[in-house]
């Protein structure tokens, strides 16, 4: 074999090595965004706020599940019947989110008047729905965002 | 409507296709290299080349069809790069392995036996308790059951080692156990089952552990009491090192257990204590030990001793320097100047031959494996499977550093395989045992479940706080 061809071997083989580190990168990139793509709320899909009147009028109808959309527990199906449903950090809350931003005991959401009423339970960062901060037990509307630390769940029929 | 539509969530792509080609690719260095290997060395494309580059492919496949089948949403990093560094080191061997047929047809002496189908075969055994690890290992999680019962069995292997007659000695260390024809290193098992105890252990002291009772410079330090688990991971890899002259597995078990006491209760803290206790015990050793002492001089000064006991060392340096650039080429170094070229020093012949390229190349590829491996335990759920994943990785990461350090004399040289690369059975089966660990660990962290949860059994059903 001549010195020519195995130098053009050789340089091949750095060159192949270094071509599956980049495809590694490459499908390491990939990677990385693929999930933000996928969540129902990232950039491919965006949330709409429910109008005002619509959440009005969707008030009265009884939500049968909580969904979370965003956050580590995203895809997790809470079913309410009649029982109240906690969330936070503490480890006996129904909805146990791991959260810095959230906090031990958060929230809870439980039936009242044929509706599902939230309620902070004195948390640091907050409860919101859509883009409002809670400060008295309010009546979540169905479709609605409501948001624990980085954790958005929603009502659904 | 995407927004209350549960089934959209779950449209997590499963990236097996880029794991198989990403396979492919790994495999077609291996048959470019051994290729080039024959070529270069005038040794021509033997007769088992074909067989023997078969048999690998189907390994791979094997690997990649059964993560298809049993962790689907695994993490498609992990397998090729684990499975490009063990065909890197099966062409290396492979490259060794005709040097010294050369060296000895020259000599006129009788031709040594080689190594690389032994390391095929422990390739393939490997890939069996990959596939057993992923078949029998369905849950992660549920590993935690037997903390206790692994420690114990981790610790037993680790004194294996010293018992009679099945004990041996090889090159002044007590590390390998001889049963029949086969002999194993207990304590590269011992690594993975100690790193289960650890993750399972600090998952549930770790509350403790991180309570602060004294404040220092600024620092919180734990309770005194609380130190009773540093104070014996030190004393055992102080044992280790005592009685079985084994300086790279202390080493490994000791930074091993203080990161995982780190991360688990995140304070700095243990850190500095670690390094104390790091400090007393190396101080000791080199006053103590002789063979440590004789590291510490040769890694100061090799060229001193470099017809001695640096001679190992220095003509390793030799090889980096021959490499250069862009490497000698496969086939054209002089790899087996280096005494065990193709266990401790793989990675000088790989630098020599590969040049300072292949040696980036191969840091990254160990470096994306690392960061793969943290990527699990950063999206895992629970906490056993955080600290396991980290555990892990941090094993790889601290032999990558300690024997790649110590062969280009960054730090002294201690004796540890090079995961995946090295010759040697009871490294490689481990270590694709941990590879075959952070693929469940990533499936379980990249699924998309869909749990349900009743708020009735809820206290069994949620998932904990971590």
């Amino acid at each position: 074999m001549s010195e020519l061809a195995l130098t053009l071997i050789r340089l091949a083989f750095l060159g192949l090595l270094w071509l599956f580190v980049l495809l590694t990168i490459f499908v390491l990139r990939r990677d990385l965004r693929q999930p933000a793509e996928t969540r129902p709320t990232g950039r491919a899909r965006p949330v709409k706020a429910p109008k005002p009147a619509k959440v009005a009028r969707q008030a009265k109808v009884r939500g049968t599940k909580l969904v979370v959309t965003e956050g580590p527990l995203t895809g997790t199906v809470i079913p309410l019947n009649t029982a109240q449903v906690t969330i936070g950090r503490a480890p006996d809350s129904t909805v146990v989110i791991e959260d810095d931003y959230a906090s031990s005991r958060h929230a809870r959401v439980y039936p009242a008047e044929g509706a599902w009423v939230v309620e902070d339970l004195g948390s640091t960062n907050g409860t919101w729905i859509d883009r409002t901060r809670i400060t008295t037990p309010t009546v979540l509307p169905v479709g609605a965002p409501l948001r624990v630390g980085r954790t958005t769940l929603q009502l659904q029929r | 409507m995407s927004l209350t539509d549960p089934q959209s969530v779950r449209r997590q792509p499963s990236r097996r296709g880029a794991e198989l080609l990403l396979l492919i690719c790994a495999w077609a260095l291996g048959v470019l290299g051994t290729l080039q290997i024959g070529w270069a060395t005038g040794e021509g494309t033997p007769g088992r080349l074909w067989v023997t580059v078969a048999v690998v492919g189907a390994l791979a496949l094997v690997m990649h069809l059964v993560v298809r089948w049993k962790a689907r949403y695994a993490d498609p990093i992990l397998l090729p790069v684990a499975t490009l560094l063990t065909i890197l080191g099966l062409v290396m061997i492979y490259r060794i392995d005709v040097a010294a047929a050369q060296r000895a047809e020259r000599n006129n002496a009788p031709p040594p036996t080689p190594d690389v189908y032994a390391q095929l075969t422990w390739f393939a055994i490997a890939v069996v308790l990959f596939v057993a690890a992923l078949i029998l290992v369905k849950d992660h999680r549920r590993l935690q059951r037997y903390t206790y019962s692994f420690g114990l069995l981790g610790l037993f292997l680790l004194v294996l080692p010293l018992a009679p007659i099945i004990g041996t000695t090889v090159n002044g260390a007590t590390l390998w156990v001889r049963i029949g024809g086969l002999s194993f290193q207990p304590a590269e098992v011992a690594k993975i089952l100690l790193t289960l105890f650890f993750a399972g252990y600090l998952v549930v002291k770790r509350d403790s552990l991180a309570l602060v009772r004294t404040k220092f410079l600024g620092l919180g330090f734990p309770q005194v009491r609380d130190l009773g688990p540093l104070v014996i991971a030190w004393a055992v890899s102080l044992g280790v090192l005592v009685f079985e002259r084994d300086l790279g597995t202390s080493l490994l078990f000791f930074g091993l257990f203080i990161t995982m006491l780190y991360i688990a209760t995140q304070r700095r803290s243990w850190l500095i204590l670690g390094s104390i206790f790091f400090a007393i015990g190396a101080y000791l050793a080199y006053q103590l030990f002789e063979h440590v002492h004789n590291r510490v001089t040769v890694w100061l000064d090799p060229w001193t001793y470099a017809d001695t006991t640096g001679y190992q060392i220095v003509q390793s340096l030799y090889g980096f320097a021959n490499g250069g650039i862009m490497g000698a080429g496969l086939g054209q170094g002089f790899p087996n100047f280096v005494p065990f070229a193709n266990t401790d020093f793989i990675v000088a012949a790989i630098g020599e031959e590969l040049g300072l390229t292949g040696m980036f190349a191969l840091l990254l590829l160990y470096a994306v494996l690392i960061e793969r491996g943290l990527r699990a335990a950063v999206s895992v759920r629970d906490s056993f499977g955080q600290l396991l994943a980290a555990g892990l990785s941090i094993t790889l990461a601290l032999q990558v550093f300690v024997i790649v350090g110590g062969v280009t004399r960054l730090i002294p040289l201690t004796g540890l395989t090079t995961p995946f690369l090295s010759y040697g059975g009871s490294s490689l089966v481990a270590n694709w045992v941990i590879i075959a660990l952070l693929i469940r660990i990533s499936d379980r962290a990249r699924r998309p479940d869909i749990q349900h949860f009743d708020a009735d059994d809820a206290l069994t059903q949620v998932v904990r706080r971590v």
